[in-house]
């Protein structure tokens, strides 16, 4: 797999939002099978670093480079790399579990292992189901399930965790821990353990009030 | 493929929450019927009338469905999504636009000549009004997606977006009057129905790149 060979490089990054610096001067760097844990208190600008290296948003400055070239270059060559799961599932309520599932990979032009995805979420049951029958933390596995129906090797995660039960807690890091091993890269934010086994962290200092005297 | 994915899922979320094709082609009637009651069964004027009342009813209800256009995605995260998908936010609008029209745009064009019996207008300009709607409709749904666009962040747009689009309506229902009552009037249509063909290629060429500007600075 030719993901053994992919770096992420943030350098020098800054955010300013709506005229107030959220964070500056961040440095990270990421490789192949390894994972970066976002730590911070709220407003911190943990889902806005994220929403960064997903290119949704433009640095104030510095610049995140995927395998040593900007991610500005070549923007959409870069995004096609990139699972990003925020806060809200992007799922559609109308549509059932699998068709939500099988959505995302049409669009990306590839076959999508539905049925295996769902199994493996635990969602085999209720595959057939409209999304808006489901409960908050079934919704949130579906949204996790659109993550293993389609490989991608950098996973960007707003809080993954949250609204899930044990179980799919467990399911998840084992999903985790597989992408690392298969040589992806995780990048999530998170208040709580995530249990991924040997994880970088990366603390983001104070609320942006408070980080204001950095630049 | 993955174009026809996302207009196949447009259409089929419209077809399964049951409320933008319906709800269009319900208040196309509806306010079509008032017509009637507040002028009165006088035949003749309803005739005069009976085009112009079919054009806005026609703008109205494409007006009715298009503030939810990207708005809903924008809400559920799945706007997002869209961004990072390797497709230019230009096609995705495009698609939008594409279902859009095909779940509002197209069962007016199908519903307009009941109306035009209702409102006592000659048969004669029955099948020029279908020609005109097909032709005109399009440019309504693609002007429209650069207002749903551009107030997707505001939770009211629903108020807002009609002041942003209507004045760009204006030319579209200008010449899609004027097409059917020349026809009704015995002259030849074609320039009417030519200058109807232009806005609607005008606002295919630009309308996907203004909604997917107004979009990228939504997001960020």
């Amino acid at each position: 797999m030719e993901a053994h060979k992919l770096t992420l490089q943030g350098r020098g990054l800054a955010c300013v939002r709506s005229g107030r610096p959220v964070f500056s001067g961040l440095d990270f760097s990421l490789h192949s099978g390894q994972a970066l844990v976002l730590r911070g208190p709220n407003g911190s600008g943990k889902s806005t670093l994220l929403r960064l290296v997903a290119g949704l948003l433009v640095p104030a400055a510095g610049s995140i480079l995927w395998s040593d070239a900007s991610i500005a270059e070549d923007p959409d060559e870069y995004r096609a790399n990139i699972h990003y799961l925020g806060h809200q599932t992007g799922l559609k309520t109308a549509l059932t579990v699998a068709e939500n599932i099988a959505f995302w990979a049409q669009l990306y032009g590839v076959e999508a292992a539905v049925e295996e995805s769902c199994a493996r979420l635990g969602l085999a049951r209720i595959a057939d189901l409209p999304v808006k029958y489901l409960s908050q933390g079934q919704q949130r596995r579906t949204a996790l399930a659109r993550l293993v129906a389609m490989p991608l090797p950098l996973w960007l995660l707003d809080e993954p965790n949250v609204g899930l039960d044990d179980f799919s807690n467990k399911v998840l890091q084992d999903l985790m821990a597989e992408h690392l091993a298969s040589g992806g890269m995780i990048m999530a934010a998170t208040h709580t353990e995530l249990g991924i086994a040997h994880a970088a962290v990366l603390n983001l200092p104070g609320g942006s009030m408070q980080n204001s005297g950095a630049r | 493929m993955a174009f026809f994915a996302l207009i196949g899922r447009e259409v089929r979320l419209a077809w399964r929450q049951g409320n933008s094709s319906a709800m269009a082609v319900t208040f196309f009637l509806v306010a079509v019927t008032l017509f009637p009651l507040g002028i009165g069964p006088e035949l003749s004027v309803l005739a005069r009338i009976s085009a112009g009342v079919i054009w806005v009813a026609a703008l109205l209800s494409a007006l009715l469905t298009l503030d939810r256009l990207f708005q809903q995605d924008f809400e559920d995260g799945s706007l997002d999504l869209l961004a990072l998908a390797p497709m230019p936010m230009e096609l995705i609008v495009l698609a939008k636009s594409i279902a859009h029209w095909l779940t509002t745009g197209l069962p007016l064009v199908v519903a307009a000549p009941l109306l035009a019996v209702l409102l006592n207008m000659d048969s004669g300009g029955l099948g020029i009004l279908m020609l005109s709607l097909a032709i005109g409709t399009p440019a309504l749904s693609l002007t429209g997606a650069i207002g749903a666009a551009l107030t997707v962040t505001v939770r009211r747009g629903g108020v807002l977006m009609p002041l942003l689009i209507l004045p760009l309506y204006v030319p579209t229902l200008i010449f899609g009057v004027g097409a059917v009552d020349a026809v009704l009037n015995n002259i030849v249509a074609g320039p009417n129905l030519l200058y109807l063909g232009a806005l609607s290629l005008v606002a295919l060429a630009l309308a996907p790149f203004a909604a997917a500007a107004a979009i990228r600075l939504a997001l960020e």
